[in-house]
């Protein structure tokens, strides 16, 4: 009676990628704040789990925006 | 219509270059530049000026920086707030099932709460069972709470015998699609050796004979019996199965990690309105997206209109922490870093007293505290300075 069910196709739930140390260097060098003060998800959330992301990583968050169609937003992953 | 993107990517690229401009639309502007680029029938000097004039008023639209957009927003959500009944209504086109709607709902929404008044579901299924009414029926009645009180034909309490005798009614058993072999086998397992099941006929003898009040007795062991639950999930009580394009359960009650892990339920669009649930089972970002879904929701049923980005704005805040956190005392009011700004909010002498028992140092970078002791604020144009340029002298 049980199913497996992945979490990232949820409607509610944007695409999490873990990002790669060359795409942080490329993403963060030229912006004036520091990249650890970053919106921060947890390493237990759910979603942060199923990609299996470690603490320090950054994620790249693809979101469906109402207002400009596509919004990409970076979270950091904390304990 | 990809061509047509492509053509408009491309068109900005050269007007970039030629114009020295740096436009960067986000992309629904794109869609709606090809929207109607295809429905005006326009030709390419005036998709042309087109992109320029929309450069221009994408520029003046853009908030300035130092603006005041957490004090905008809040504006501009409190004042619809005001103009909202306090009446709860009933469920649009769904008779009997209650949700908490207008002020109250909203209140619920930015404080975070974790047990909220009404917790309801909305389950879908897959495409395989969408128009499958047996199974959507079966599947409900699993989900739904049922007690034996539910499938009694007859029922009665034999006080020379000291027994509950009950009928059970094999017709409601068979709508609500439940087995009989299990319900015997709840029925036993609960009452264990008072229990003696003959066919329709359920007894339950009473064994205690030695109390003093066997009557009163007599009678709690008829309502544990009539209560005891025979099918179910946990957290969820009544049902509603409703038709609309495909068939649809709304529950009271909520529990979205066991419904999601039942066959045939639409892992997609299956949602409840408990936000932290939502946070728990599917993330922060999950959390972000269904605050927006009902707060908008909440406002846009009660006749107001309220521009998404600053709920987003709202939502942003409450998720930035990993967790959800309330707006106000027990959530980002309360844990400003400013003693000052705390102090300012609520509970004033409390939060002067202990930080002055810890030593605690006020940066004085925020408004609060600047308006409280007296000094320009870093906001709008006070958000500048300036500094000399060390180099040229």
């Amino acid at each position: 009676m049980k199913s497996e069910f992945d979490i990232q196709k949820h409607k509610l739930v944007p695409k999490h990628e873990i990002m790669t140390e060359e795409e942080i260097s490329n993403e963060f060098s030229d912006v004036d704040y520091d990249f650890k003060n970053l919106p921060k998800i947890k390493v237990t959330d759910p979603v942060a789990e199923s990609i299996g992301a470690k603490p320090g990583d950054i994620l790249r968050i693809t979101r469906e925006s109402q207002t400009a169609g596509e919004f990409i937003t970076y979270r950091i992953v904390e304990v | 219509m990809d061509e047509i993107r492509t053509k408009i990517n491309e068109m900005i690229a050269e007007i970039n270059e030629t114009e020295n401009l740096d436009i960067a639309f986000p992309d629904s502007y794109i869609e709606d530049l090809a929207e109607h680029y295809i429905s005006r029938d326009l030709t390419d000097d005036e998709l042309r000026e087109l992109i320029i004039k929309l450069k221009l008023a994408y520029d003046r639209a853009h908030v300035e920086a130092g603006e005041a957009v957490g004090t905008v927003a809040a504006q501009s959500v409190g004042e619809p707030g005001t103009q909202m009944t306090m009446r709860t209504f009933h469920y649009a086109g769904v008779t009997e099932l209650n949700v908490t709607l207008g002020l109250p709902r909203l209140i619920e929404i930015v404080d975070a709460r974790e047990k909220i008044k009404t917790p309801t579901m909305d389950i879908y299924f897959t495409d395989e069972y969408k128009n499958d009414e047996e199974f959507v029926r079966t599947l409900a009645n699993k989900i739904g709470k049922s007690t034996i009180n539910d499938i009694l034909k007859d029922f009665n309490l034999n006080y020379g015998t000291m027994e509950v005798e009950a009928v059970l009614d094999n017709k409601k058993i068979a709508e609500k699609r439940l087995d009989r072999e299990e319900i015997n086998a709840k029925i036993e397992k609960q009452f264990k050796k008072a229990t003696k099941i003959d066919g329709d006929d359920v007894t339950i003898s009473f064994t205690k004979t030695d109390s003093d009040f066997v009557i009163r007795e007599l009678r709690l062991l008829a309502d544990k019996f009539r209560d005891l639950q025979i099918s179910g999930i946990k957290n969820i009580g009544r049902v509603i199965i409703r038709r609309d394009d495909e068939w649809i359960i709304h529950t009271e009650g909520s529990n979205l990690k066991e419904v999601l892990s039942m066959e045939g339920i639409d892992q997609v669009r299956t949602t409840t309105n408990n936000i932290h649930e939502i946070g728990q089972v599917l993330g922060i970002e999950a959390a972000r997206q269904s605050i927006i879904d009902e707060a908008q929701k909440t406002l846009s049923e009660q006749g107001l209109s309220v521009d998404v980005r600053h709920i987003m704005l709202v939502a942003d805040i409450m998720t930035s922490e990993g967790v959800v956190k309330s707006i106000g005392r027990h959530g980002i009011s309360g844990e400003k870093s400013s003693v000052l700004a705390r102090a300012a909010f609520e509970e004033t002498g409390k939060h002067l007293l202990h930080a002055s028992i810890r030593g605690e140092v006020d940066d004085l970078t925020g408004i609060i505290e600047n308006i409280i002791i007296g000094q320009p604020i870093p906001l709008g144009t006070g958000s500048v300075g300036v500094k000399m340029d060390y180099k040229n002298k």
